[in-house]
């Protein structure tokens, strides 16, 4: 078999995104979840607000570790495998990551101790305004680096000199035309994400009968924030499809898997795409409904994949279902929330118990919706890096063989399907531990002259969350 | 925006320089009392190893994100070439890295497998540290580079020389972990590290004389800079301090002084990374690929330094206060 030094790269690069992904969909979202919970216990004193915070900041310590080793491969991959990419688009990307770098850095060595550790050492009003900056830190590191991913779909404010990218207007690089919906798809999508995790593990609280109170107040706060969210995310998803039908068509059509340019455009539903016989099979099709949601008209035009040379296609069946998963995923959310809101109007939100198991499924939902969302956008990109510039089949290390990727991406596999299922195990233990009753001493390396927590442990199981 | 006609890439290759050598100084220093850890006296004492890094370890290993990141935005040549040269170590560098960082965090949190996470972090530790003297061993070695890319094999880095650096790594972080543990650790404990860094200190020695001697036999326009006369006069003072920081080391590591044994070592990095400055200036990727060559275009450069300029040293006050914070000694049960 001949081994392919590009696709394995693509192979690689997905594997180590798709698990770093993941983590900040969750530690964004959570992120502003402690944030509001801190500032609520400094206004309320209401101590539930903060055996909520306490419990949450133990699994948010947890997953922004695993986000910051998982991170650090991130920029390496840049150099090791795409190094004709960051040859070309370095003078434009590498700024920009610099910052994200940056960002992440002053968060690491600043704010986040204190949250962590210092809640003892330092004012309670200090202590919020910790969580707050770990919240905008979050946030600005997904700025910059959805700007950089923004600009390689839809490059502006560059000069192209002999092959090379060299920044002509900063602005215009950053607030590239598919930017501002990409940052807002992306970070309500987060917020979405964290808001059914904390549902779920709300509904669980509930479910186990132990601390109800806690539970009742999870569920009630996610269940506010997704009214908002998730009607907002379908209006904005629809202006993110609108802004990619402008920039992105050849991607578009290959969520679509529509081959012919049609007028009016037939909704398909579901299809099996036939990319060498350039067809769907078993197509289910709705008339004129593609037309409407696309091109907001009746008979709006959407061009075919044929319009494009071959080489010029992404591939179709993997933007195709992911749509249709992340759409699903969409559909579902709704249909909970929904739910949830006719629920609290009978009263019976927190004793209807396969509703709350129900929570406890979708917990998963988003998380299922950001992977999906992630493979239409990148998968939809090919076959280019750079939109229509650079194609991902000249961006590739040419030092590097098929087997030398094989080799690393076989490392990474097995070093992430050790780390991962430890560290979801290890949440999983703090979420059944449930928001206890915490004692307020100082946690063992708070104090700087740490006490022995692995001593410890063992005869009194339950303390695990002195380990910090 | 107009640029300043000042030129940039002095000021970057100073700002990559100290993140390069704050990382080597700091997490240097963390991955050697992970190499020393398994070899503690019992289960108690290695606690106290532990967490004689544990809340600092994390931000020393972030320099490393600042270092590479800051060769990508200043030096994108320079990041394009060496990386893919380099990139099986790379590559398990940073497998060792990530086992290591978790083994870490889930020690705390796994406590019926502390066991196994003990032996993640030592052995993550140590194919780390031996990964970063690959790479250091290639550096000096050389890239063969075609154009604007590296043009040899993902294999050329593995020869006898690199595997002596990595060797010659391993001592040395091994040296600065000692010396760290020297300074956090009492009664005993601290005895056992003055054991272990008497013995790791003529490893290391032997190491930086070995590499030296290789590296000009190997490169011959190095040795050239180094024994051509005046030069020879004027770089007199690299050898000379090496003998007193050596001296010094080995005196403080006999007792009584608890500072002494990091001292030196720290001395013995600083002036190992400037001889090698030395040697390979003003190039980047050696032997032909200069600081100049491989700089970011000056509007590239110039965008990110706002940011590094302003939060650079914030970063450093802030380290420094977390060191303050957590200084003294570690101590088994003193929790107040």
């Amino acid at each position: 078999m001949d081994l392919d030094p590009v696709f394995l790269s693509r192979l690689q690069f997905a594997w180590v995104v798709a698990f770093h992904i993941v983590l900040p969909a969750f530690t964004v979202g959570l992120a502003s979840f402690i944030a509001v919970l801190e500032g609520l216990h400094l206004k309320t004193k209401d101590s539930a607000y903060l055996r909520i915070s306490m419990f949450w900041i133990k699994i948010f310590a947890i997953s922004f570790g695993m986000g910051v080793v998982s991170g650090l491969v991130m920029p390496f991959q840049f150099g090791t495998n795409w190094s004709r990419f960051s040859d070309a688009t370095s003078n434009v990307t590498a700024p920009l990551l610099g910052y994200e770098g940056l960002t992440a850095f002053f968060l690491e060595a600043g704010f986040l101790g204190v949250l962590l550790f210092g809640r003892q050492r330092v004012p309670q009003s200090v202590h919020f305004f910790a969580a707050l900056m770990v919240a905008t830190g979050t946030l600005i590191s997904t700025f910059w680096i959805l700007a950089v991913n923004s600009w390689m779909q839809t490059p502006q404010g560059f000069v192209l000199i002999d092959g090379r990218f060299f920044p002509d207007d900063w602005f215009k690089i950053i607030f590239n035309p598919s930017f501002p919906y990409r940052i807002a798809h992306t970070v309500i999508a987060f917020y979405v994400t964290t808001g059914f995790v904390v549902m779920g593990v709300g509904a669980y609280t509930i479910l186990r009968g132990a601390y109800v109170a806690e539970g009742r107040r999870m569920v009630s706060m996610a269940l506010g924030l997704l009214t908002v969210l998730v009607p907002l995310q379908l209006i904005v998803g629809d202006q993110h499809g609108q802004n990619t039908r402008r920039y992105q068509p050849a991607k578009l059509a290959a969520i679509e898997a529509l081959w012919e340019s049609k007028s009016p455009m037939p909704l398909t539903l579901f299809a099996i795409p036939d990319e060498t016989g350039e067809r769907n099979m078993f197509a289910i099709e709705v008339p004129y409904l593609g037309s409407i949601i696309l091109t907001h008209s009746l008979r709006g035009t959407v061009r075919g994949l044929k319009d494009y040379p071959a080489a010029d296609r992404p591939p179709v069946a993997p933007p195709f279902f992911a749509f249709r998963i992340m759409v699903g995923m969409g559909v579902l959310m709704l249909m909970t929330v929904a739910l949830g809101w006719l629920l609290r109007w009978r009263g019976r939100l927190f004793t209807a118990r396969w509703y709350l198991r129900i929570c406890q499924l979708m917990a998963l939902a988003g998380f299922i919706a950001v992977l999906a969302g992630w493979t239409i956008t990148e998968v939809g990109r090919q076959p280019w890096t750079v939109y229509g510039l650079l194609r991902t089949s000249e961006s590739v290390s040419p030092s590097l063989t098929g087997s030398d990727v094989l080799l690393t991406l076989i490392g990474y596999m097995i070093v992430y399907l050790i780390v991962y299922p430890t560290g979801i195990l290890l949440m999983a233990r703090l979420v059944r531990a449930g928001p206890t009753a915490m004692s307020t001493a100082a946690a063992p390396i708070e104090s700087g002259l740490p006490a022995q927590p692995i001593l410890a442990l063992p005869a009194e199981p339950k303390q695990e969350r002195s380990a910090p | 925006m107009s640029l300043p006609a000042v030129d940039l890439v002095g000021i970057w290759a100073a700002v990559l320089a100290l993140a390069l050598f704050m990382y080597v100084l700091l997490d240097g220093f963390d991955l050697g009392v992970g190499i020393l850890y398994v070899f503690a006296p019992d289960s108690a004492s290695r606690s106290l190893v532990i967490h004689s890094i544990a809340p600092v370890w994390d931000g020393n290993e972030t320099w490393l994100v600042l270092g590479g990141i800051g060769l990508f935005a200043a030096f994108p040549l320079a990041f394009a070439i060496i990386t893919p040269a380099v990139y099986f170590p790379i590559s398990v560098m940073l497998l060792g890295l990530i086992f290591r960082g978790v083994s870490f965090e889930f020690r705390f949190k796994d406590a019926s497998r502390s066991g196994y996470w003990n032996y993640g972090f030592f052995g993550g530790s140590v194919i780390a540290t031996f990964a970063q003297g690959l790479v250091l061993g290639a550096f000096v070695q050389g890239f063969q580079v075609e154009g604007r890319h590296f043009s040899g094999s993902s294999f050329d880095f593995l020869t006898p020389f690199t595997i002596f650096t990595g060797l010659a790594l391993i001592a040395g972080y091994a040296l600065l972990g000692a010396g760290w543990l020297i300074l956090k650790t009492e009664g005993p404990l601290q005895q056992w590290a003055r054991g272990l860094a008497k013995r790791i200190f003529w490893l290391f020695m032997a190491a930086i004389v070995l590499v030296s001697v290789l590296t000009a036999q190997m490169q011959p326009a190095v040795a050239a800079r180094w024994f051509s006369w005046p030069n020879m006069l004027y770089l007199s003072p690299a050898p000379v301090a090496t003998l007193a920081l050596a001296v010094w080391a080995w005196r403080s590591i006999k007792g009584p002084s608890e500072f002494g044994t990091f001292g030196a070592t720290v001395g013995l990095f600083l002036v190992s990374y400037i001889g090698l400055a030395i040697s390979l200036w003003p190039n980047i990727v050696p032997p032909s690929i200069s600081l100049w060559d491989a700089a970011a275009s000056p509007k590239s450069q110039a965008f990110l330094l706002v940011g590094v300029l302003f939060l650079l040293p914030v970063i450093l006050i802030y380290s420094g206060w977390s060191y303050f914070v957590f200084r003294g000694k570690v101590r088994a049960e003193t929790h107040d």
